[in-house]
């Protein structure tokens, strides 16, 4: 399993020179073998990696964790979109009231967008997800939904003896129940158990996090205590702010690993980060 | 042991956050959760008791009417939302634990998640005035 990251930034781009180390693109990775290529979230980031796909793909499958407009925002200017040749899937969160593709075609109508789904070459096929298992080539794919705001799945993709969770939005504190002590009542838990790597929402400081409880994310302090009940191998801190300069980054960091010791590393996502397993 | 889903650990968190007696169960009775004012209710504290399956907290309460005389199950809310899952509401004497006899009124309503997944049910009560 091959693992890239093509966005980690959250709710907003956030170009610039003082985000050139972590990134500026919102939600997007790319997880791959050499013969299925799987990206999730659609996010900015998936732009870029629509020009850099090789022409020899000709299946991809975009597995969305819900439909806020920083992890959607990328998907008209993916360009295998207008390759007559490639088959574009797209999975995503089932909701209680509209259809997943119903949902889509708000993005790609007027005023928010010029090309309609039924316009490109090759309609999408549109896959609706809720607490489902289920397989693409030799990746073995769970989703399940944790808690923010409207329908949103996490992803745990196991690859022969490989886990890697994917939660880029979660808030792990208003949901739990005596956390951090509690797995069997903290959502996202089964999705991150054991995983080789977790990629999680870690918008906030411990500080800061009070003043948007109920928004959907979680502080990094809290990320840090999840994936030690989770017993993850390895911590990527995901969907840092957009106002969050590399500086600032560095500095949460390195404040929330002071005078500890961790039995697994701990980093900050970061935008090309390459990972095999 | 496996995470509960979603609506069900935002719903513990909602009962906890409540100031109503309320209690949380899983599609076949079991007592998933109850909150500090039905703490005071029932005489059973949920830091010593845990979770109960349905056999075991359904009999340390005793439901009958003001005649003393026991109602069947069928008849009480969370056993009509459980088995139809409809929202439930009724009145009726529980016996609790610190033997007092208690009028209470209960309304019942099933947790039914994201895309119609049957989870549970909720019930809220209310200490009411002898009849």
């Amino acid at each position: 399993m091959n693992i890239k990251v093509w966005g980690c930034r959250g709710s907003l781009p956030s170009p610039g020179p003082e985000n050139n180390k972590y990134g500026g693109n919102t939600s997007c990775v790319q997880v791959y073998d050499k013969d299925t290529c799987i990206i999730l979230d659609a996010g900015s980031g998936i732009q870029r990696l629509g020009r850099f796909l090789s022409p020899e793909i000709k299946e991809i499958h975009i597995l969305l964790t819900h439909l806020h407009i920083d992890h959607t925002m990328g998907l008209g200017f993916f360009l295998p979109l207008y390759n007559p040749t490639v088959e574009v899937h797209l999975w995503g969160p089932s909701s209680s009231t509209d259809p997943l593709l119903q949902r889509l075609r708000r993005y790609f109508s007027a005023p928010l967008f010029p090309v309609r789904l039924g316009d490109l070459p090759n309609h999408p096929i549109i896959h609706e997800l809720s607490m489902t298992d289920f397989e693409l080539g030799r990746f073995k794919i769970k989703s399940e939904y944790v808690c923010h705001p409207g329908p949103t799945l996490a992803y745990r993709i196991q690859y022969e003896n490989s886990i890697f969770a994917y939660i880029p939005d979660h808030e792990l504190r208003i949901g739990s129940a005596d956390f951090p002590n509690n797995p069997e009542w903290t959502s996202g838990f089964e999705i991150a158990n054991n995983a080789d790597l977790l990629f999680h929402d870690g918008s906030y400081t411990i500080k800061e996090y009070p003043q948007k409880i109920g928004w959907g994310h979680s502080a990094v302090k809290d990320v840090i205590l999840f994936a030690q009940m989770c017993k993850v191998k390895r911590l990527a801190v995901f969907h840092h702010e957009p106002t969050n300069t590399d500086q600032q980054l560095d500095e949460i960091l390195l404040g929330n690993l002071k005078d500890q010791t961790f039995d697994f590393q701990i980093e900050m996502c970061r935008e090309g980060n390459t990972y095999s397993f | 042991m496996p995470a509960q889903a979603l609506e069900l650990i935002l719903g513990r968190q909602f009962v906890d956050s409540l100031s109503m007696p309320a209690f949380l169960v899983d599609t076949e009775g079991n007592l998933l959760f109850y909150n500090e004012p039905a703490e005071q209710i029932f005489g059973l504290r949920f830091g010593e008791t845990g979770g109960m399956r349905v056999e075991e907290w359904s009999t340390i309460f005793t439901p009958t009417d003001k005649d003393g005389k026991l109602l069947p199950p069928e008849g009480l809310p969370l056993v009509k939302t459980l088995t139809s899952k409809e929202p439930a509401h009724g009145s009726f004497y529980i016996d609790n634990l610190n033997g007092e006899r208690i009028f209470i009124t209960v309304t019942a309503f099933p947790i039914i998640g994201r895309p119609d997944r049957y989870l549970g049910a909720m019930a809220m009560f209310w200490k009411s005035e002898m009849q």
